[in-house]
């Protein structure tokens, strides 16, 4: 994988200022927009984690997964396995466990696919996520094909005392803001610290790094599990907001999907995979929602556009909307 | 289990790892030769399957229906060729995982407007209806060996095409070096639309001779995808010798699996992928 030339690890000014506001929108935007719409963006955070987490491996690290979904979805699953049916399970511990049961997943996966490279850690990594895929798929005592239900969301119960209530839709979203910006910030730290920086020359040149005394694999597996985990976050933040797993939550579109987030926003510095998701899922449902015209409705016929659209930004504008934004700023701020 | 029954599966099992190496041999002459990585090379076999099932409709017979339908997507590999892939040879693995990925959308969506979502099914040929006795009790359908016939055929075919014609010559000299090929004049660009229509073409006619056998769905082209992956990442991507070798294993291993362990069938598979990555990361028949 090439390292792109300009990095754009360190944003501009204006985009650091963009930030900032998007922020303070997303603070102001349960006060201002409906219920439907606060929990659309609830949404879209969660995809936003998601993304960042792949975004470790694919724009820090130079690792491109196409079986990213399968620690989502596996998240996903253990809140489902942990809630009973008639009550709620404590927040405090199944999110720990959840994670950790996707750290470790990702962990043992890790250990097989990251000695691959290039194009075969892309095949090998799709192929041992579908492989995750068909064992929930295929086993009727882990929901099957139909999936499982989560009747409650977790309860924030903690001796006694409730500081918020994950049931109402409000604490919910802000909820999940707050670990938005908890695993941006740490992430940020982390891609600046010396494990980040030797992240980064496994991306640029692994050889290199191998020869200075740099062991690569436990760099890359240290990354493939972390970003596991923190995927594994998303998955269970998105199993409790939706209330429903089912095995499409790990398939091959889910993968694709934060790839096509990633690289939609721009790789390599977090803030792209966060602009990405919102603007993928924002582009989703506008071409889900394209009017009948003349009979044929085109809102049906999404797949076709979203397609089209990610041919086009291929062939156009391949360091994602970030890298055009990055231009604008740079010719700004040039002599 | 006893010798007729296991001269049954063994000859499913290599049925259906000929079928696989029809799709794997595609994918990584595409990717040997001309450096693209293809996740749409599934959607090629789904559209074979449709192709099989309204062609064979149309004019009656699948043989005729095979026939025109290679033809036919002899001429959608090289437009799509001319119209985009040419686009990616140099480009990076991502971007043209992005560039397949999207249109593995438009091909879907499109299956589903000129075909539905129905499930169809596609008659076997009078003539090769009816099965060969193995034993007094158990016999074997003409159409599983029609199938095989037609993937040795194919194989051998496509053997003798890379490593004993000119035309093979100039393919091996691309792969192994482009810009020297293309100083000693060898025209790389018409190399890579041959390579690329060949790859699309066996994809296709794999959907349609199985089409038969497994019936005409929706999605029918990612789940077979799935299974060309592990068949390149065990045989060593590159390599069309470890492409029907692994092929044939898997289809072993995938076959008996189903009979001798079906709890564990659907994992089988993967954990040979993951033996063989831990003995040997970069595949059996690595380039």
């Amino acid at each position: 994988m090439s390292a792109p030339k300009n990095n754009l690890e360190t944003l501009p000014r204006g985009l650091q200022a963009a930030l900032a506001l998007g922020l303070i929108a997303l603070v102001a935007f349960p006060f201002v927009g409906s219920d439907f719409y606060a929990q659309m963006v609830a949404r879209m955070m969660i995809l936003a984690i998601f993304a960042m987490s792949l975004d470790l491996l694919q724009g820090v690290t130079g690792l491109v997964s196409l079986g990213h979904a399968a620690f989502f979805g596996i998240s996903g699953y253990a809140l489902a396995f942990m809630t009973p049916a008639g009550e709620s399970v404590a927040l405090w511990w199944t999110l720990p466990a959840a994670v950790l049961g996707s750290a470790l997943a990702a962990l043992v996966i890790g250990f097989f696919v990251v000695r691959t490279q290039g194009i075969y850690f892309i095949m090998v990594t799709m192929a041992f996520a579908q492989m995750v895929f068909y064992v929930f798929f295929d086993n009727r005592s882990l929901g099957g094909s139909d999936g499982l239900y989560i009747n409650f969301k977790p309860d924030a119960t903690l001796f006694g005392w409730a500081p918020f209530d994950l049931e109402d839709k409000r604490s919910f979203y802000y909820f999940t803001l707050a670990c938005l910006v908890a695993v941006y910030a740490f992430l940020r730290r982390l891609l600046f610290s010396p494990f980040g920086r030797a992240l980064a020359g496994i991306r640029v040149n692994e050889h290199r790094m191998r020869a200075m005394g740099f062991g690569t694999f436990g760099y890359k597996l240290a990354a493939f599990t972390l970003a596991g985990a923190l995927a594994g976050l998303a998955g269970y933040l998105w199993g409790a907001q939706t209330g429903y797993v089912n095995p499409e939550l790990m398939g091959f579109h889910m993968s694709a999907h934060a790839i096509m987030m990633v690289i939609l926003g721009g790789m390599g510095n977090f803030a792209g995979a966060i602009v990405g998701a919102f603007a993928f899922e924002y582009l989703l449902s506008v071409f889900k929602d394209l009017p009948t015209v003349g009979g044929v409705h085109i809102g049906k016929h999404w797949q076709l556009w979203m397609g089209l659209f990610i041919v086009a930004i291929v062939m156009f504008a391949p360091r994602g909307l970030l890298g055009l934004a990055g231009r604008l700023f740079q010719r700004k701020e040039g002599p | 289990m006893d010798f007729p029954s296991f001269l049954i599966q063994l000859l499913n099992s290599v049925q259906y790892g000929l079928l696989l190496f029809m799709l794997a041999a595609g994918l990584t002459l595409i990717f040997g030769i001309m450096g693209v990585v293809n996740l749409a090379h599934g959607s090629f076999y789904m559209l074979g399957a449709y192709l099989a099932w309204s062609l064979s409709t149309l004019l009656g017979s699948l043989v005729l229906a095979i026939v025109v339908g290679a033809a036919l997507s002899v001429v959608f590999g090289l437009a799509l060729e001319w119209l985009l892939f040419r686009h990616f040879y140099q480009r990076d693995h991502l971007d043209q995982v992005l560039l397949t990925f999207g249109l593995i959308y438009i091909f879907e969506e499109m299956r589903s407007i000129l075909w539905g979502d129905d499930v169809h099914g596609v008659k076997i040929p009078e003539l090769l209806r009816g099965s060969i006795p193995l034993t007094d009790t158990l016999s074997y359908p003409v159409y599983r060996l029609f199938m095989s016939g037609v993937c040795i055929v194919l194989a051998l075919g496509l053997y003798l095409l890379i490593s004993r014609t000119r035309l093979g010559m100039k393919i091996r000299a691309g792969a192994f070096n482009r810009d020297m090929a293309e100083s000693l004049g060898i025209n790389i660009k018409l190399i890579h639309a041959v390579v690329f229509a060949l790859g699309v073409a066996l994809a296709t006619v794999a959907g349609m001779i199985a089409a038969p056998i497994s019936s005409v769905y929706p999605n029918m082209g990612s789940q077979v995808l799935i299974m060309c992956f592990v068949v390149v990442v065990i045989g060593g991507i590159g390599s069309v010798r470890g492409a029907l070798i692994s092929a044939l294993l898997v289809g072993l291993v995938d076959t008996f699996g189903k009979v001798l362990l079906p709890q564990l069938a659907g994992m089988l598979v993967y954990m040979l992928m993951a033996a063989v990555l831990l003995w040997k990361p970069e595949g059996l028949f690595k380039q």
